[in-house]
């Protein structure tokens, strides 16, 4: 679904629309952070967020002089000429978000962008990223197998069944107060209430999953 | 394992053969003397003779012709490599279409082409130089070839998020890495080239240490082509370590081989 959003692959059936209309090709309104590392490993820090402009014909200086900037908002200033081998998963996936926020597009697609750091880590890329999204906001599709993370950052939960041929067979909204706290907002009674809620549906979807041996998508 | 006990090491290693040699060549232990320093010369001999090259100057010129053939045979080979490498992992039909060619072009043993290569470029140092550039270009055109088909496609769906062209793409993303692969592959397709330019030299021309060798061979001078090839070593080691320097430079994001930058 998200790749589709992106216009990296073509829908098998039907039409995606952005605000409204059409797409075709590459969607260039949306930024994309995958789930795996996708730095350009030949590339420093800065000079990873710094390409992101060249496609928009900014000068070298000028994206730069941005890119440091949005790196001191990830949290990385000391880090700009590290090469991506030389920098942690979370940073690795702080410069992405950097990467990806500097060209300041109007949809952020998002494929488990966490998955693969450990939970600290998780959570302060997830402040991070309420931080970010509340000073701007755009619209965020975020995929995510994590409940609690997915209740903790969204406005609105929608469960996908088990794939394949995954379809929407449920939408939660979520009600919880901002700005919030990614650990705290955890321990709020109506955190738990929704929590119950969208797990019971999500429950015979994983239960199905297992039994094909294959992923949920939540 | 520190420098310095791992160059005594190596050094150890080096005067460990050449005592062999020498108590071998020096007493009659398997046969007279006289027999074993004709067919193995002595290492003193060899040192002696090396020492003579050097300081009577005549081996420079030699010197200099093979480093002209194997830089013209590596810049050549390397360049078309490139070249090819990139339009054939870009255009899939031409890959197919010419995949039996090359294949048949690259098992050909480049030795039978050589005496076809003097013919067509003389005795100087373009048959050489073109008997080089057999070998390196095959070498960096698998490598180039292999380097942009194996671009990690999340890096590459990354770019194109990012909005760039099919330009930019080359530059920011197919060129560096296809870059790494030719690096990986410099110090054989260098080796390569120089081993292009000594057999071509070997097989025919006036000057080179290929002809230095061969020169020694027909009097059978083992004296003399013993201390070619201590020459020729020298001259590999020095090369070898160069293209180890601007490796290093050029490389400077690869993580250490022992970590591999997963985490």
């Amino acid at each position: 679904m998200l790749n589709a959003s992106a216009g990296l692959l073509k829908p098998s059936d039907g039409e995606v629309e952005i605000f409204g209309s059409p797409l075709a090709g590459l969607n260039a309104r949306a930024g994309y952070l995958f789930q795996q590392d996708a730095l350009m490993p030949w590339k420093t820090a800065l000079q990873n967020v710094a390409v992101a402009l060249e496609p928009k014909g900014v000068s070298r200086a000028e994206a730069e002089l941005k890119a440091r900037e949005w790196l001191r908002r990830v949290g990385l200033a000391a880090f700009v000429d590290r090469y991506p081998h030389m920098l942690s998963g979370g940073q690795r996936k702080r410069v992405a978000l950097a990467q990806m926020l500097i060209r300041d597009p109007e949809i952020l697609l998002m494929d488990e962008p966490f998955g693969p750091l450990d939970a600290q880590t998780r959570q302060i890329m997830g402040n991070l990223l309420l931080d970010l999204w509340a000073a701007n906001r755009k619209a965020v599709l975020f995929v995510t197998h994590d409940l609690e993370e997915a209740i903790a950052l969204a406005d609105r939960v929608v469960v996908m069944s088990a794939g394949p041929a995954a379809r929407i067979i449920g939408e939660f909204p979520v009600m919880l107060p901002r700005p919030r706290d990614i650990a705290e907002v955890r321990l709020e009674p109506s955190f738990h209430h929704i929590h119950k809620e969208i797990w019971a549906s999500l429950r015979t979807e994983v239960q199905k999953a297992y039994a094909q041996g294959e992923g949920a998508s939540a | 394992m520190n420098r310095a006990k791992l160059i005594l090491l190596q050094f150890a290693v080096g005067l460990g053969f050449l005592l062999i040699w020498h108590i071998l060549t020096a007493y009659p232990i398997f046969a007279p003397t006289r027999q074993t320093q004709f067919f193995f010369s002595t290492p003193t001999d060899v040192l002696a003779r090396v020492w003579k090259e050097f300081s009577s100057g005549e081996i420079w010129g030699h010197l200099w012709i093979t480093l002209v053939e194997t830089v013209l045979a590596f810049v050549f080979g390397a360049c078309g490599g490139i070249l090819f490498g990139f339009l054939f992992a870009r255009r899939e039909l031409l890959a197919a279409v010419f995949d039996p060619y090359i294949k048949a072009a690259n098992a050909l043993p480049r030795v039978v082409l050589a005496p076809i290569f003097a013919l067509w470029f003389g005795l100087g140092i373009w048959s050489k130089v073109a008997l080089g550039f057999t070998l390196v270009f095959f070498i960096v055109f698998f490598n180039v070839y292999q380097g942009v088909r194996e671009v990690s496609p999340v890096v590459l769906a990354n770019a194109r998020m990012l909005g760039m062209n099919e330009r930019q793409l080359l530059r920011h993303v197919y060129w560096p890495a296809a870059l790494t692969w030719m690096f990986s592959s410099l110090h054989t397709s260098v080796g390569f080239a120089l081993v292009g330019a000594v057999v071509g030299e070997y097989l025919g021309s006036s000057a080179g240490l290929g002809y230095k060798i061969h020169e020694a061979e027909s009097v059978f001078d083992v004296t003399g082509v013993f201390a070619g090839m201590v020459i020729l070593s020298i001259f590999v080691i020095l090369i070898d370590a160069l293209v180890t320097l601007v490796e290093r430079r050029l490389l400077v994001w690869r993580p250490a081989p022992s970590t591999n930058g997963q985490g």
